[in-house]
């Protein structure tokens, strides 16, 4: 196994940079994923890394060698596809068995690699199929199998569950998850979708418009955005965020937006004063919004809201509130009665607010 | 002006004459009582082409057998004695020859080179120009095309001009002597195939090219990926891939270079040894006028194309059922 660097790595198409200056450091055996809106350079990244594209400027490593001008197959990097590319013409046990052959590894030993594989991922049954012949599912796990079986440095996977369906994907998740614990290996993972993200990743780099946004552990991220699009991004519900002032009363700082007027806890007015701004966007998770009656009074005001839409998740439900001039999402427990068309007096939690520049969108906290 | 209207009447009429057809039996059909109209209408829709079959096709064959087993002139039987000639007589052993060699080197090289011309411009930004350069003979006329190659190979004595481009090209190497390349068997043939695969490649290329198209990159990228180089990507991903379209411009490749006609005809007139059964057949019913010599050979070209036909028919069941 190996840790994976890029260096200022620059990929562009014609004038359009899909890659943009990224560096980042995936650590051996770590479970990095990349995440993004679609177009946002991800699959590129991923891309670079196998040796599909070439970078314009930068540089790759892979272990300790610069691979920039290394092809694809002497990379040692295996490479799952979205829509799993399986060989047609060949039978699930020649789809795992190819790049042993292409290796010229002894026929005894690729029989007995590609049965242990088929065996590890519930394949044994299927090794004379043709791909036309499997599931989605089963056709995915052959794919995953064809990248396990070769024991590469670096397993590199290109939204490998968006083609299951929700009850599928979840299960495999998990089995994901497990199997990339069993392998130890380095996984490189890309996905559209924040909740694989968050459940998957030891860290998690957010991408957008090529440029590497942040790059943190799940709750890191959750916790201190770097800035409006990973805090808008990472969440769901995402983040509501509200234009807002900064301003000094009666010695201590308070942020007013709208009919919200909090005042910032002593700790945290000190990095709001640095910002030296007085705009500012506030964004507040949804879990931070409660209903007043909820939360014991320690200095937070409630604020009127009507309630325009009730989503109920069964666990907990999200209620769509309307400010003065403002809309709010809050995350409340089903246990608390909420229904559109009703008053519903709610409470924001001061300490947990982020503050953001809103010229920059880069955040204050 | 008479032909005129009488075009004008055909072009006309006859689709006339089918929506006419169509809408009565229709109208027919629909007044018979339920349960007759269920096995009848097919039969009527099928009727017309039926018809046109059996009086252009499966009548003349039928006529060709019979007139195979006739004289010359068609009045007395002969027995096996057409197949005899068709079989032993000098020029049609060579004329079988020369099929046998088209239909080995035309096939290999259209096929051959329209497989390469497809992959390596596949790679390449200038795709499209390449292929319609290698496309473009398709749109000549293949007698025109017979005419350009004669030019191409065109032969004068040593030390007078050469207007034949190859000739003169090569005549540019010091102590080359210009060749005779249309009179000297057996490579005379060889040069004739060439002038007809600069005409068939561009086929074989587009077919083959839609069919590379059709392969998903994401499988040659696994490939890459796996390990393959770019040698083994195409022999063992792209090849196996294009296998059944390959079989396909086989099989239309090799029923062109058995019924090649056109190029011999114009570029040597049969001469030299180039003749092949398709000519030899012209030459009997239209310069010998022997009917019976003439049907035999068209027998004999029926029956050998007749395998090709039964395999790309099996082929396409085979498509239409996976559908």
């Amino acid at each position: 196994m190996a840790r994976v660097v890029l260096d200022r790595v620059t990929k562009k198409f014609g004038e359009v940079a899909a890659v943009n200056d990224v560096s980042l450091t995936v650590f051996d055996r770590e479970f990095l994923v990349l995440v993004g809106p679609s177009g946002c350079g991800k699959s590129t990244i991923l891309r670079l890394v196998a040796g599909l594209e070439d970078v314009s400027s930068g540089e790759i490593r892979v272990g300790d060698g610069l691979v920039n001008d290394v092809a694809p197959k002497d990379r040692d990097i295996a490479m799952v596809f979205q829509n799993y590319a399986l060989y047609p013409h060949m039978s699930v046990f020649d789809n795992l068995a190819f790049s042993l052959k292409l290796r010229r590894v002894p026929k005894q030993q690729i029989r007995q690699r590609v049965q242990q594989t088929a065996a590890t991922l519930g394949l044994e049954g299927l090794l004379e199929r043709k791909p036309k012949q499997l599931s989605g599912g089963q056709r995915q796990r052959v794919a995953l199998g064809r990248a396990i079986v070769r024991e590469p440095q670096v397993f590199l996977m290109d939204e490998p569950l968006s083609n299951l369906d929700a009850q599928l994907r979840v299960q495999t998740r998990a089995e994901l998850i497990k199997l990339h614990r069993r392998l130890e290996a380095t996984v490189i993972y890309v996905t559209h979708d924040q909740v694989e993200a968050m459940t998957m990743g030891s860290r998690i780099a957010v991408m957008r418009d090529g440029v590497l946004q942040q790059m943190d552990t799940p709750t890191g991220l959750y916790d201190r955005p770097a800035n409006m699009f990973v805090a808008g991004f990472i969440g769901s519900p995402s983040m509501n965020f509200l234009s807002g002032r900064l301003e000094r009363h009666n010695g201590s700082l308070q942020v007013t937006a709208g009919d919200l007027v909090l005042d910032l806890p002593p700790e945290r007015a000190a990095g709001a004063d640095s910002a030296n701004t007085q705009e500012v966007v506030v964004g507040v998770r949804p879990e931070d919004v409660q209903p007043a009656a909820s939360l014991v009074p320690n200095g937070h005001r409630p604020i009127n809201a009507s309630v325009d839409v009730v989503e109920h998740m069964g666990n907990e439900k999200f209620v769509y509130l309307s400010l003065a001039n403002a809309s709010l999402v809050a995350r409340i427990d089903v246990s608390c009665p909420a229904s559109a068309g009703e008053n519903l007096p709610v409470v924001v939690d001061a300490g947990k607010i982020h503050l953001f520049h809103p010229a920059t969108e880069e955040a204050i906290f | 002006m008479d032909r005129l209207w009488l075009a004008a009447a055909v072009v006309a009429g006859i689709p006339l004459l089918l929506v006419g057809y169509i809408t009565l039996a229709e109208g027919a059909v629909s007044r018979l009582p339920g349960r007759g109209s269920g096995w009848i209408r097919p039969w009527l829709w099928l009727a017309p082409g039926l018809f046109f079959i059996t009086v252009f096709l499966i009548y003349p064959t039928v006529g060709t057998l019979r007139l195979s087993f006739l004289g010359p002139d068609s009045t007395r039987p002969v027995g096996l004695a057409n197949y005899v000639f068709v079989f032993t007589d000098k020029s049609m052993l060579v004329a079988l020859r020369n099929n046998g060699l088209w239909l080995v080197l035309f096939t290999l090289l259209t096929v051959g080179l329209g497989l390469l011309v497809a992959v390596l411009t596949d790679r390449v930004r200038y795709e499209a120009a390449a292929k319609s350069l290698v496309f473009l003979p398709m749109a000549v006329s293949f007698t025109a095309a017979s005419v350009i190659w004669k030019f191409m190979f065109d032969y004068r004595p040593p030390g007078t001009p050469q207007t034949g481009t190859l000739n003169a090209v090569l005549s540019l190497i010091p102590g080359f002597q210009p060749r005779a390349w249309l009179i000297n068997p057996p490579l005379n043939n060889v040069f004739l195939i060439v002038a007809a695969v600069w005409v068939w490649t561009g086929f074989c290329m587009v077919i083959l090219s839609a069919a590379l198209k059709g392969i998903p990159s994401e499988v040659q990228e696994a490939a890459r990926v796996d390990g393959a180089t770019e040698w083994q990507l195409f022999w063992r991903i792209t090849f196996p891939l294009l296998g059944s379209t390959v079989a396909v411009a086989i099989t239309i490749m090799v029923v062109f270079a058995l019924k090649t006609f056109d190029v011999v005809y114009v570029m040597t007139n049969g001469n030299y040894d180039t003749q092949n059964t398709a000519f030899a057949q012209y030459e009997q019913l239209f310069v010998n006028h022997d009917f019976g010599h003439a049907a035999a050979i068209g027998v004999v070209l029926l029956i050998a194309i007749l395998p090709v036909l039964a395999f790309n028919l099996r082929r396409f069941q085979q498509q239409e059922s996976t559908r």
